[in-house]
């Protein structure tokens, strides 16, 4: 059997290594993202690399001692570096003297062929197509409850009444989804997930403010590379909502655009009507929208010399100033302490509450 | 009274200035560079762009604070993809936009789409729009447009003779080719164009080389047939033009020229070449046959740190060459 390991990616390696075992591969999980992690990717990685690079670069250091002989990642059409990252990875392991071969997944309506390919390096079991694609389906019911019970704990932390209840409920009800295996299970796991977190005792009538959060995609999903910003700012008493999650990504860039998609686009036409790769478009057209619905509120996160997200970055002021909504940045790498981000979170949320209590009639 | 219409001279001004000089020219409007870049232009520009920006932005910010408030018009074309295969940095794609939405005032932008992919006379299209913008005739255009190219190619000819793009401009100007000097010793030296060119953000590193009795031979001085030839040993067309002919010239200088020392030119935060560098790197040292050195610059560079970095590199190439011989 060959050993297999994939980028950690928050929750999702729950998911991904169901398939990658269903379809009999030995799974080497990787582990999640720490200080040790950091520090190997920022040895070998190019210093200039954005924050993704290194983070990956040292998830596989780990996980590469361990015997793994192939790496599944995702690739990308550029012209944001991302798409460069598994050819980087690569030559680097090769260079410390690691074997491993790359799987890279690219946009499947655009190579086909390589997509079928791929997943047939990743089929030792030689099932059918038909078999793979019911794995592939229950691994994606398994992201999209993921997803789902992770959005809700948005909902609940910044009401709950006792510090910290939502996040132990969390770890417990992933445990519950991490097991369930049929479709059926996932299903029934994700309702009572979702039924468990409801009941953590809440204070409906807290004075909530909402947030939207906009930016590149790796460290908006994995918690440990952007210090954890959604607990925090619930914490403040801050509901979240995240303009990207795993499987609207995977969504957008493997099939057909959805109708979410399109409709950033259009709102971010005035202020950048060129792709740029990344998300720079989706970091502006996102933030028209929550200014749109009434969101108090935006946080951009980025990973330092980000290029897409410097030009969006470069916008936004315009953006803010035009829809009378305030604005975070907060570009991310190995230096970024926890105090420094708390301080501004704080600031930032006095700031949106004061704003809030001048905009309400007396 | 003629238009005018601002250039800033930075970016992709360094390959293309003629063929955008000559098209306005053509059309009767009157052409402003922003000139060389100045210690003011660097100030004004780190002063209003991002300070996550990479320093060359910074400084076309600066150029374009400097053309403001003396043109009607400002050239800044949102230059996508110009040979059918790789796009240029996500900051060129953007860069209009950046502009537009970070100066209050400012006259009204020429920001046309130059994208070769869209069809076999995109190019063309991309300059009638321009030309329509100041209110030439069809006809007037299309004239102006093959004088445009007609230059172009002089322009690149002359460059893959040798010369650098500003001593290029001067003999598309003048006519007289001044004489070339032999050194004692030919670098290459990789970077993008609005780099290695820039006498004030290089520190004047080709004039120091020159001084130092070193020739110099640029990525612009190699014919383009032979580097979409060349194999960068990579799984995946690097997506970025200038990146992708920067590894290509480097691979190049290591098969086929002999060269004594090869010098890459970067920028303080340049997305495309944390991952061009590293390839760049890892290619040299595969060989180790060329000494290599890489200068990293940003807005603070200081003369002396890179003067004394770069006579103690020659030094080092001379003494090889002598031990060698």
């Amino acid at each position: 059997m060959p050993r297999v390991t994939f980028p950690h990616v928050a929750e999702s390696y729950r998911s991904f290594k169901m398939l990658m075992e269903d379809l009999g591969n030995e799974v080497i999980l990787p582990p999640r993202p720490s200080k040790h992690t950091l520090d190997l990717g920022v040895r070998y990685a190019p210093e200039f690399a954005c924050f993704p690079v290194k983070i990956l670069l040292g998830t596989y250091l780990e996980t590469c001692p361990k015997g793994v002989e192939l790496i599944v990642t995702s690739g990308g059409v550029g012209p944001c570096r991302a798409g460069h990252y598994a050819q980087l990875h690569k030559k680097i392991l090769h260079s410390l003297g690691y074997p491993v071969d790359i799987v890279v997944f690219e946009p499947p309506r655009l190579y086909p062929l390589d997509f079928l390919h791929n997943i047939q390096r990743l089929n030792p079991r030689r099932m059918s197509y038909r078999a793979i694609y019911e794995c592939i389906r229950r691994a994606w019911r398994k992201l999209q409850a993921l997803d789902n019970v992770e959005k809700l704990t948005h909902k609940v932390r910044p009401r709950e009444t006792i510090r910290g209840a939502t996040t132990r409920t969390y770890r417990r009800v992933l445990e519950w989804i991490d097991r369930a295996y049929s479709l059926v299970e996932i299903e029934e796991a994700e309702r009572s997930a979702l039924e468990e977190l409801q009941k953590v005792p809440q204070d409906p009538n807290r004075d909530v403010l909402r947030v939207g959060i906009v930016g590149e995609v790796y460290v908006l999903l994995e918690p440990a590379s952007n210090l954890e910003i959604e607990e925090a700012l619930g914490n403040l008493g801050v509901e979240v909502e995240r303009s990207l999650f795993l499987t609207g990504w995977t969504r957008d860039n493997t099939w057909a655009e959805t109708t979410e998609g399109l409709t950033v686009k259009e709102a971010a036409m005035p202020y950048l009507p060129e792709l740029l790769g990344g998300h720079g478009r989706d970091s502006i057209g996102n933030t028209v929208l929550y200014a749109k619905r009434g969101f108090d509120g935006v946080i951009q996160l980025a990973p330092f010399t980000c290029i897409p997200e410097i030009v969006a970055r470069t916008i936004l002021p315009r953006v803010s100033e035009e829809h009378n909504i305030p604005v975070l940045t907060f570009f991310l790498d190995e230096q970024t302490g926890k105090a420094g981000m708390t301080t501004r979170l704080e600031a930032f949320v006095d700031l949106m509450r004061r704003k809030k209590a001048a905009r309400r009639p007396a | 009274m003629a238009a005018r219409v601002g250039i800033p001279c930075s970016l992709l001004y360094f390959l293309y200035y003629p063929t955008w000089k000559t098209f306005f020219n053509e059309l009767g409007a009157e052409v402003i560079p922003s000139g060389n870049t100045t210690r003011e232009m660097l100030d004004l520009g780190v002063k209003e762009a991002l300070a996550d920006a990479c320093v060359p932005i910074k400084l076309y910010f600066g150029h374009v604070q400097a053309l403001i408030s003396r043109v009607d018009y400002l050239f800044i074309p949102r230059v996508v993809c110009l040979n059918k295969e790789t796009t240029y940095c996500p900051k060129f794609l953007g860069l209009p936009d950046m502009i537009r939405h970070s100066f209050k005032k400012i006259p009204p932008l020429i920001d046309v789409r130059i994208d070769v992919r869209e069809g076999c006379n995109a190019l063309s299209k991309a300059y009638r729009q321009a030309g329509l913008v100041l209110g030439a005739t069809r006809g007037a255009i299309v004239l102006a447009y093959r004088k445009a190219m007609a230059v172009e190619r002089r322009f690149f000819s002359l460059l893959q003779e040798g010369w650098q793009p500003l001593e290029a401009m001067q003999i598309l100007n003048t006519g007289i080719r001044p004489q070339k000097q032999k050194g004692r010793l030919v670098f290459a030296v990789l970077g993008y164009p609005y780099l290695v060119y820039d006498q004030y953000i290089s520190v004047g590193l080709l004039g120091r080389l020159k001084k130092m009795g070193v020739e110099v031979i640029t990525v612009e001085n190699l014919l383009p047939r032979a580097l979409y030839r060349q194999n960068d040993h990579l799984d995946k067309r690097l997506f970025w033009t200038l990146g992708d002919l920067v590894l290509r010239a480097a691979h190049y200088f290591l098969r086929h020229t002999r060269i004594d020392g090869m010098i890459h030119l970067t920028a303080f935060g340049c997305g495309p070449d944390s991952l061009v560098g590293k390839f760049l790197e890892m290619a040299v040292h595969e060989q180790q046959t060329v000494p290599f050195m890489r200068l990293s610059i940003d807005e603070h560079s200081g003369e002396a740190g890179i003067a004394t970095r770069l006579e103690a590199f020659v030094d080092m190439v001379c003494r090889k060459k002598e031990v060698c011989l």
